[in-house]
């Protein structure tokens, strides 16, 4: 399992990124944290000609919370992420959901824009970003681009970024109503395997409980995190006990058009996929209530 | 098939060294400084036997080249004890508790248990378990590991007193 | 007898010698051995799951800088002998390379040797092969059909082996029985799967004539195996034993892997290194383990006392017989657990598919049967509707009644199984415990209590390789220990095998330390060379710590007459007469009179002057001891004693089924566990809870799972899931010694506790959780989806 030969460029700046992949026609890759990318090579199922190496670019690292919006550099550890009282008090479900992104040792060196671009369909990351609609910051020879998390995940493992562009910076709203809660919950094999299905959700209520609006994303279960409107559209405006949460997740089944692989049916991802987004749901709606457990 | 110069430091030696691009830390580590102690496992990022501390934090040596790594600092299991043989807490506890049995990941295993007492010197079972999720072994169970790290924590916080 | 002995040091804590090299970074692993000019080696597997080898074209591959040899099957096949047969199959030639035909996905075909591992892999790809894509066969009871296709063509069918032993009055019991059941239950493929893969360097050193290897080897013959294959003396071939392995668990039995480097380096008149990357190691490494469907039947009365079993067992060996199918006879050694059924058949099918090869595992083939007998057991329970620990007291032998013989011939050296299970379920509080279960299921969870009570068989003869092949004549499976006291006293004492963390320094030094009464921590123990090795069959069967315990304190007994023999000769006294204490000798009533350790040992080293007429100068003993109750082939009837010692093992764990997901979650563990003398608890425990956890990983997680085209979609640690610390509970060890009267101290084997009971117990538990809902599982392992799609069935 050693790598097929690559020549190696050490980036300074994301200019000299943009340029060296200009310069790559294709066949230069962006490694980042290389969790994700490192093991595939090492299979020879990834083969660039030339990597990018962005670990000393100090421009793409860093946290920044502003007005409505948590601005994360692409090359930003998770383990930084994780570990941010920022992101904990903002954006309380990245912070649940990184706790689940493999383990202590890939956190320390995995990124948070490479699982993005890596968008394995189980991934935390992509997962959250789609939920909250994360807008991604892509910059090549050609100038900047801001691409919405619904334009970004075309399927399993590609995303729509155009060879030659570098993702720079995610941008995760923070939603600043009085009363919002969280919930995520993901099934995997082992605990820090792969989810075979994961579901986020996030609402804000009015003081009477009434949904104000909801935001409903599973991952897992199809080749990219979705979001699912219809449910969302069915519970805003209601008072979300169980039994309306019971006939909004009715709908997701329908919605779903899952894979089957070694681990899990298809069938079982339907199925597991509707169970986890009404825990979600219901756990958003006790941690907005001020009930959770 | 690029060469590239490096220079890195290994439980405070310096070394400059010239790698080919593909050569994983761990492959280094191994063939070139012949810090042998760092085991090859999986090779895919999973089963935590390459385990080193980068700047203070543990990584998987086998998803890193080497060539990444210039200019940073490392501990490796051969820098977790005294210069003069002594062993560490927790490389101590381990041998009196027999955290281990063929002792293939138990590198991987102080890699991880080390940096986990340093950060939190009294760690709950739960916070252990979290801690060597990511390290496989085979043949313990990990029971006697998560013992193991408690004997070293509760040593550490008695000589404190 | 349950009062544990008085021992000095024997069953005390204290630190295993090994560990201190491993705790500083300093173990010796096969991959740590590096030599000037070394070659390392990658293989060329087959993607196709059988195929006809047109032609290889290796032109490509050559050209590369820095490649210096692509071996193909066809060379290596007709320069070596084909590899050891378990079975009598003169038709299967067993290749360390695929020669004309490759019968698996990732079969080896070629062997690519070049300066790096990393060029070897590019000129791999490099090497053209064209195949010729041939027909298949995956499914074990499709290979028995007349049409399915044939895996060696050569052997007619994929009937590798095909018996069935009565051993009693089967059909009678079973016709005046007041109830019968019948089941099926399944054990998937799954394996050990050490964290080290198989690593091997050899070295033709031809000025010596000598082959030197250093490998992570774990296999009985090893040298012998090399020697024949590469058709040279065992007297030309080195295997440096002292080289640490990392984790083997029965699986590290490279021979392929040897004769190929061993080949190569005779060839190239260089060193030559392979170690399998873990794509090598999962698909062609051949290290999966048993993978069995059981066909089970029993008659019990209204008490639910079993009378009869009747068990078919097809394995499904994959492609080569090596000493895999054998795997199927240790159970005869316990074909009736640890029960009183008066008779009992065993129908054994050993069947060939178009899969990588079985190899040994942890158990032999004991884990699997384990868990298809005590899935008859709760089944029994649940149909008279009878607690499952009330079927066991009644069916499990009684203390008074040993040594007691089985059915298929094996005598049970000593046990008392009742008071472990009572000692258990008390510690376990198993009330307490049902409460809590039950207290699950009212927050609407499904949740389960388990329970299993099984055996393993210790210390071995090797007895099933004459009753699976006439042609075998094995009927001992020695060990050997050789001790030398130096002329300063120093003790040092050797073994002729490696470890692969079973602690067998540790073993070594407080067997002699317990008999010349020395401090261990004085001892040396060392591996030989295998040139200068005693008889050895490696650390398999959980035999260790009965024969190199056995052979140690043999050879320590004879260093100790000879101490004492000399120091009456020096006092002119009857040995009668003399105390033996710490390595000196004394004067009875006298302790003034007293020769020291050191002063005997100088009169044997140096003063011939001082030692008894005749005898012999210097301070070394040996000792090579039979297996205890071997020595006999099987009978005609298919009864042979094949292991002395039987320790056991109950277990009791405590499980949720999340309704919605179908995960298991494991939140108590308990097990009670008697392997009589304990050398030394912290191993024993370790062992343990390690079996444990590699029974949990078959009940719950591993499996290599092929695809209906013969593809592996398990070749990977993404794929293949090992338990982590999440998924492994903390088990609390409920202790019971019940001696062997075979053995040297009262031991028995420990080296597979744990995984011998640990699927059977998960089951129990997973169904335990299942019956309100009135379905039951009894196919392992038992994934998350498989739970759930039951569920939802």
């Amino acid at each position: 399992m050693k790598a097929a030969s690559f020549d190696y460029i050490r980036a300074k700046s994301i200019d000299e990124v943009c340029l060296a992949l200009n310069q790559g026609d294709g066949e230069a890759q962006i490694i980042a944290g290389g969790q994700t990318l490192i093991p595939l090579m090492a299979m020879r199922m990834a083969r660039p000609q030339t990597l990018v190496d962005i670990n000393d670019i100090e421009e793409l690292r860093g946290i920044e919370i502003a007005e409505k919006v948590a601005r994360v550099k692409a090359g930003t550890r998770q383990a930084d992420v994780l570990g941010s009282i920022e992101i904990r008090e903002n954006l309380p479900i990245l912070s649940e959901a990184l706790g689940h992104v493999g383990h202590t040792q890939t956190r320390n060196r995995g990124t948070i824009g490479g699982s993005l671009v890596a968008a394995d369909p189980s991934a935390e990351i992509c997962l959250i970003a789609r939920l909250l609609d994360a807008k991604m910051t892509a910059k090549s020879t050609n100038g900047t681009r801001s691409i919405p998390a619904s334009q970004f995940f075309d399927s399993a493992m590609v995303t729509s970024l155009k060879v030659g562009e570098c993702l720079t910076e995610v941008e995760f709203p923070i939603w600043e109503d009085e009363h919002i809660g969280f919930g995520f919950h993901e099934t995997s094999i082992r605990d820090s395997d792969y989810a075979l299905a994961a579901a986020a959700a996030q609402i804000a209520i009015d003081s009477s409980g009434r949904c104000e609006r909801v935001h409903l994303a599973v991952g897992g279960a199809t080749p990219c995190p979705l979001r699912l409107n219809e449910v969302e559209t069915a519970l805003t405006g209601k008072v979300v006990d169980d039994g309306e949460i019971d006939t909004a997740i009715s709908l997701i089944p329908a919605l779903l058009e899952p894979q089957s692989d070694v681990h899990a049916s298809a069938e079982y991802r339907r199925r597991v996929s509707t169970i986890l987004a009404a825990r979600a749901i219901r756990d958003a709606r006790d941690r907005a209530q001020g009930e959770f457990a | 098939m690029s060469k590239n110069t490096i220079q890195i430091t290994v439980n405070g030696t310096s070394y400059k060294r010239e790698v080919e691009a593909r050569l994983t830390l761990v492959d280094f580590l191994r063939d070139e400084l012949d810090l042998t102690g760092t085991h090859v496992g999986c090779e895919h990022g999973v089963c935590g036997a390459c385990s080193v501390i980068m700047d203070g934090r543990p990584v998987r040596s086998c998803l890193i080249y080497a060539v990444m790594a210039d200019g940073h600092d490392f501990v490796t299991v051969e820098g977790l004890g005294g210069k003069d043989g002594s062993l560490s807490p927790i490389q101590d506890a381990f041998w009196e508790n027999h955290a281990m049995q063929c002792g293939y990941c138990t590198p991987g295993m102080l890699i991880a248990c080390h940096h986990l007492l340093e950060e939190n010197p009294d760690p709950t079972e739960e916070e252990i378990r979290e801690a060597i999720g990511g390290n496989l072994c085979r043949c313990t169970g990990y029971q006697q590991i998560v013992e193991a790290v408690k004997i070293a924590a509760q040593r550490a916080r008695g000589s404190n007193l | 007898m349950s009062t544990p002995h008085q021992f000095k040091y024997l069953t005390k804590k204290r630190r295993v010698k090994e560990d201190r090299r491993f705790v500083t970074g300093k173990g010796r692993f096969a991959a740590d051995f590096k030599f000037p000019g070394m070659l390392h080696v990658a293989m060329v597997s087959s993607p196709f799951t059988c195929a006809k080898i047109n032609s290889i074209d290796c032109s490509l591959a050559l050209e590369l800088p820095g490649v210096h040899y692509v071996l193909t099957g066809e060379e290596l096949a007709s320069n070596i002998n084909p590899l050891l047969s378990g079975l009598d199959l003169p038709e299967v030639k067993r290749l360390p390379l695929a020669n004309g035909r490759a019968r698996y996905a990732g079969e080896w075909v070629a062997a690519v040797v070049a300066d790096t591992r990393h060029i070897a892999e590019d000129a791999a790809e490099l090497v053209a092969i064209d195949y010729e894509m041939l027909d298949f066969v995956i499914d074990p009871e499709e290979a028995l059909q007349d049409t399915a296709p044939v895996v060696h063509p050569e052997n007619g069918n994929n009937i590798f082996f095909d018996k069935t032993w009565t051993w009693g009055d089967v059909e009678g019991d079973f016709a005046k029985a007041a109830h019968t059941l019948a089941l099926r239950a399944k054990w998937s493929r799954s394996s050990t799967v050490p964290i080290e893969t198989f690593a091997v360097t050899a070295s033709w050193d031809g000025g010596r004539e000598m082959l030197d290897v250093w490998a992570s080897i774990q296999m009985p013959k090893y040298p012998e195996q090399i020697a024949r294959a590469l058709r040279m003396p065992v007297t030309s071939v080195n295997v440096h034993f002292d080289v640490d392995v990392g984790g083997s668990y029965g699986l590290k039995r490279g021979i392929r892997q040897t004769v190929i480097v061993s080949y190569l380096t005779k060839k190239l008149q260089r060193p030559v290194r392979f170690i399998e990357d873990r794509l090598e190691n999962m698909a062609g490494g051949e290290m999966h383990g048993p993978d069995r469907i059981f066909d089970m039947e029993v008659a019990y009365d209204e008490q639910g006392i079993m009378e009869s079993l009747k068990i078919t067992a097809t394995d499904d060996c994959g492609c080569y017989p090596g000493r895999a199918p054998l795997q199927l006879g240790k159970p005869v050694s316990a074909i009736v657990g640890p029960y009183r059924i008066k008779s009992a058949q065993y129908h054994a099918r050993s069947v060939s598919t178009n899969k990588t090869s079985q190899e040994a595992v942890r158990g032999f083939g004991q884990a699997p049967t384990n868990f298809a007998i005590e899935t008859v057991v709760d089944r029994i329970a649940s149909a008279l509707n009878t607690p499952r620990e009330e079927i066991r007291r009644r069916n499990l032998i009684r203390s008074d009644e040993f040594p007691w013989r089985i059915p298929s011939g094996s005598e049970y050296d000593s046990g008392d199984y009742h008071t472990v299970l009572d000692k258990l379920m008390k510690t376990a509080d198993w009330d307490g415990l049902i409460d809590k279960r039950n207290a699950f299921r009212e927050s609407g969870k499904l949740a389960g209590l388990g329970l299993s009570t099984c055996l393993e068989p210790s210390g071995g003869n090797s007895s099933f390789e004459p009753l699976f092949n006439p042609k075998n004549n094995t009927t001992t499976w020695m060990e050997s220990c050789l001790i030398k006291v130096d002329m300063l006293g120093g003790i040092c004492a050797m073994m002729g095998t490696s470890s692969s963390g079973q602690g067998h320094e540790t073993l070594l030094a407080v067997s002699i330390a317990e008999v010349l009464e020395r401090d261990p921590d004085s001892i040396r123990a060392i591996h030989s060379d295998s040139v200068t090795a005693l008889p050895s069959n490696s650390p398999v069967g959980s035999r260790m710590a009965i024969m190199l315990g056995g052979a140690a304190a043999g050879a320590a007994k004879k260093i100790k007459n000879q101490v004492i023999a000399i120091a009456a000769h020096n006092f002119q006294l009857p040995e009668d007469r003399l105390i033996y204490e710490g390595g000196d000798v004394y004067v009875k009533g006298d302790t003034e009179r007293c020769l020291k350790w050191e002063q005997l040992v100088d009169i044997a080293h140096r003063q011939y002057h001082n030692m008894p007429i005749g005898s012999e100068p210097g301070l070394q003993a040996q000792h090579t001891w039979e297996v205890p109750s071997g020595g006999a082939m099987p009978k005609e009837d298919g009864t042979v004693q094949m292991y002395p010692c039987y320790a056991f093992e109950a277990h009791i764990p405590l499980v949720t089924i999340d309704p919605g997901t179908g995960q298991v979650q494991i939140h108590d563990y308990y097990i009670g566990h008697d392997c009589g003398t304990v050398i030394n608890p912290d191993i024993v425990r370790g062992m343990t809870f390690g079996g444990i956890a590699h029974g949990i990983g078959a009940a719950l997680y591993e499996k290599f799972q092929y695809d209906e085209s013969g593809q592996l979609q398990a070749g990977t640690f993404m794929d293949y899931l090992l338990p982590s610390a999440h998924e492994i509970p903390t088990v609390e060890m409920i202790k019971h010694y019940t001696p062997s009267p075979l053995t040297e101290f009262g031991q028995k084997g420990s080296g597979e506790s744990g995984y011998l009971g640990a699927p059977a117990a998960i089951a129990s538990a997973v169904n335990d959780a299942l019956a309100p809902l009135g379905k039951s599982i009894a196919t392992l392992p038992m994934r998350v989806r498989d739970l759930e799609e039951l569920l939802n069935s």
